[in-house]
Parts: structure tokens; sequence; C-alpha cells
């Protein structure tokens, strides 16, 4: 398919920009099919990910200790551009991932992180507690995912240090309407 | 009703995290594509997207080297030699409005925000494949049309009025990728 040449393309020019229009390169690999047609391939793929879920816990964990190891670099270093980028990368991975891997709790967390990295005016001035409090839930709420109580204590701890980060931010960025605008954002995921 | 083809189907997937591109590679075999073709960062993707030339890019944003932002620029600078209208769709643990817009204004044709699900993915692939926005070339964009609607009563400043005029302001970050090279 990716062989194939481009279509011709129509250009229609105006005063200050041109619409460009080609022939749909991947019109060929559209198939009409009959509504009877049971192949399903949305559930072949939610099937294929369920059979990669033995994995996840493992995965979760690898993520987990690459944020730990990330706060670990800046409490020997302090906070430089590297770490901080480190750190933010590992947070933002995890909230990616988390739900998808069964630790939606840990990416909730996870958010919470990066929206303290992305919008404090000053790392170094964020209580070192906050940044701490936020990577052992994520731990804990990995490695301690099989116990009973995980269901409702994991969410509950999430969502408190949401909140404790927000009234933060809030405060730190009482100056920047820009920030506070950022962070009063609703998110366009749906909330859980 | 319409089904996709997925074996005629060649992917560039662009993901720093392994274990996403995992999933993406489990999802897209699943769907039926055979080819799908893999990068770690922006600067790999880019190279692989010119050898390769695949029919749909599926990025993530944050990524080392340059990120998915800069590799849709890139990808979208009408004089170049490769194929700038190849659709991206970017996949991205960003999930503030804002980020959409910054997005769609770097010409990413589709924004799909993780956690990624089987039924997401196909839908942005679907729409990418079935419904192909016209291209837009103005002095500062070029990418897929960034109207889905049509809006005659609209008239903030971005309205192209008498079939003129759409500015949106956009630092160029093909150029900082540049001078940091």
């Amino acid at each position: 398919m990716a062989k194939e040449k481009p279509g011709r393309l129509e250009v229609q020019s105006f005063a200050d920009h041109h619409v460009i229009t080609q022939p749909n390169p991947l019109r060929k690999v559209l198939l009409r099919v009959p509504e009877s047609d049971l192949d399903d391939p949305v559930a072949r793929a939610e099937k294929a990910l369920a059979g990669l879920s033995g994995e996840f816990k493992n995965w979760m964990t690898i993520e987990a200790d690459r944020l730990s190891a990330a706060h670990a670099a800046i409490l020997h270093e302090g906070f430089t551009d590297d770490n901080r980028e480190e750190l933010f990368r590992a947070a933002h991975d995890i909230k990616g991932d988390a739900a998808t891997f069964g630790f939606a709790s840990a990416g909730v967390a996870a958010e919470s992180l990066c929206r303290i990295i992305e919008h404090a005016p000053e790392l170094d001035k964020v209580p070192a507690n906050l940044i701490a409090h936020h990577i052992n839930a994520i731990q804990a709420i990995v490695r301690e995912r099989t116990k009973l109580d995980t269901n409702v204590m994991a969410p509950a701890l999430s969502r408190q240090l949401r909140g404790i980060a927000d009234e933060f931010l809030a405060y730190a960025n009482r100056d920047r309407p820009e920030h506070l605008e950022a962070i009063l954002a609703p998110s366009i995921i749906p909330a859980e | 009703m319409f089904r996709i083809d997925f074996n005629k189907l060649r992917f560039l997937i662009c993901d720093d995290n392994p274990h996403m591109r995992r999933i993406l590679r489990t999802l897209l075999h699943s769907f039926g594509a055979r080819e799908a073709y893999e990068a770690e960062d922006g600067a790999t993707a880019l190279e692989m997207y010119s050898h390769y030339v695949p029919d749909i890019v599926i990025t993530d944003w944050s990524m080392p080297i340059f990120d998915g932002l800069e590799l849709a620029q890139m990808i979208r600078q009408p004089e170049s030699k490769g194929n700038p209208y190849a659709p991206i769709i970017m996949l991205t643990g960003h999930s503030e409005k804002r980020r959409v817009t910054v997005a769609r204004d770097a010409g990413v044709t589709e924004f799909l925000a993780k956690p990624i699900s089987a039924k997401g993915l196909y839908q942005r692939i679907l729409n990418v494949v079935a419904n192909p926005r016209p291209f837009i070339k103005t002095k500062t964009y070029f990418g897929p049309d960034r109207r889905r609607n049509t809006n005659n009563a609209y008239i903030g400043p971005e309205r192209r009025v008498g079939g003129e005029v759409e500015v949106m302001q956009q630092p160029s970050l093909l150029d900082k990728a540049r001078s940091s090279v």
C-alpha cells in the first residue's frame, strides 16, 4: 500500500491560504462488508491485550522502580534539568500506562506528580515530602496490589494526594494566572 | 458496513516506552496489520519515516531527542521530498485540552489520550482512512484542515474571511530542533 504513488493533488488558492485535496490514498484498504459479518477486530485486539496481562505487574514494577531511581538521583544531586526531565518522563509514562496495566490509582498519583513538576514555580521549594509521598504511594499501589484492602485504599490515597497537590499548586501559582488556568482546567479524559 | 484491510497498511509506531510499543504492536497485529515499524525517539522515527514511507504514523508526544510534536512538524513540511500528507495519530498521556490544540496546530491528524483502548485506536485509524480532511497551507500552518465543522456564524480572529486568512501563531520547533543538532 505504501508504495502506491499519491494521487494528483488538487490545489485551490485563496488570498492567504491554499486548500489541498488529494484522492484518498488509503481508499483501497476500506472494504465494504455485509452487516452480518461477524469478524470483530476490536474484540480480537482486546483479547490479545488480555493475553498480555500476565506481564503487566512486572512492567508496572519496572516503571515504578524507574520513578524511584529518578527520585533517588534528585535526593542525591538536587534538581537538575536532566533529573527533573527523567522524573517527569517516568511519572508521565505511569500516568499513561497504569490504567491499561490495571493500576488506575497509580496513574492518578502519577498524574498528580506530573502536575507538580510541570506547574510548581520552583521545584526546590516544593515540600520534599509531597514528592516522596507520591512516589511511595505509587510503589505501594503497585507492590501491594494483591492485598484485599487495595481496591479501597489505593483510590482514596491517590485522591488525597491529588487534593493536597492541587491545593499546593493553587497557592504557589496564585500570581501566575496562565498556570492557574491550566491547573484548574478539566481533563479531557472522563473521570473514573 | 466498512472494514479496514489492515493487511495492506504500513504503520510507524514511535514511543520511547517499550511496554507501550509492545501494546501498540499487539493491537495492530490483532487488527490484522503485518507491517508495523517501531522507533523509540523522534529522530529515529523521522529517519524511518523517510525510509519505510508508512501509511499511518502513531506517535507519543513526550520523547527524548525530539518529541512527537516536533516529529509532526518535521513531517508536515510541504516542500519536503517525503510524503507530508501521511495521517499522524498522537497517542499521549497528556490529557489537557490545550495540548490537543497545540497538537492540532502542529499538523496532527488525530489525538488519542492514554489510557489506550483497542476501540479508541481502531476508531482513530478508521477515521483517518475513511474520512481524510483536505490540507490547508498558510504562512504559518501546513496540515489537515483544523475545522471539522462548518460554522458560518463564527466571526473570531481565526476566521478565514472571504476565503482569506487563517492565522495561528506557532513557534517553529523545526528551527529549534535544527539549531540544537
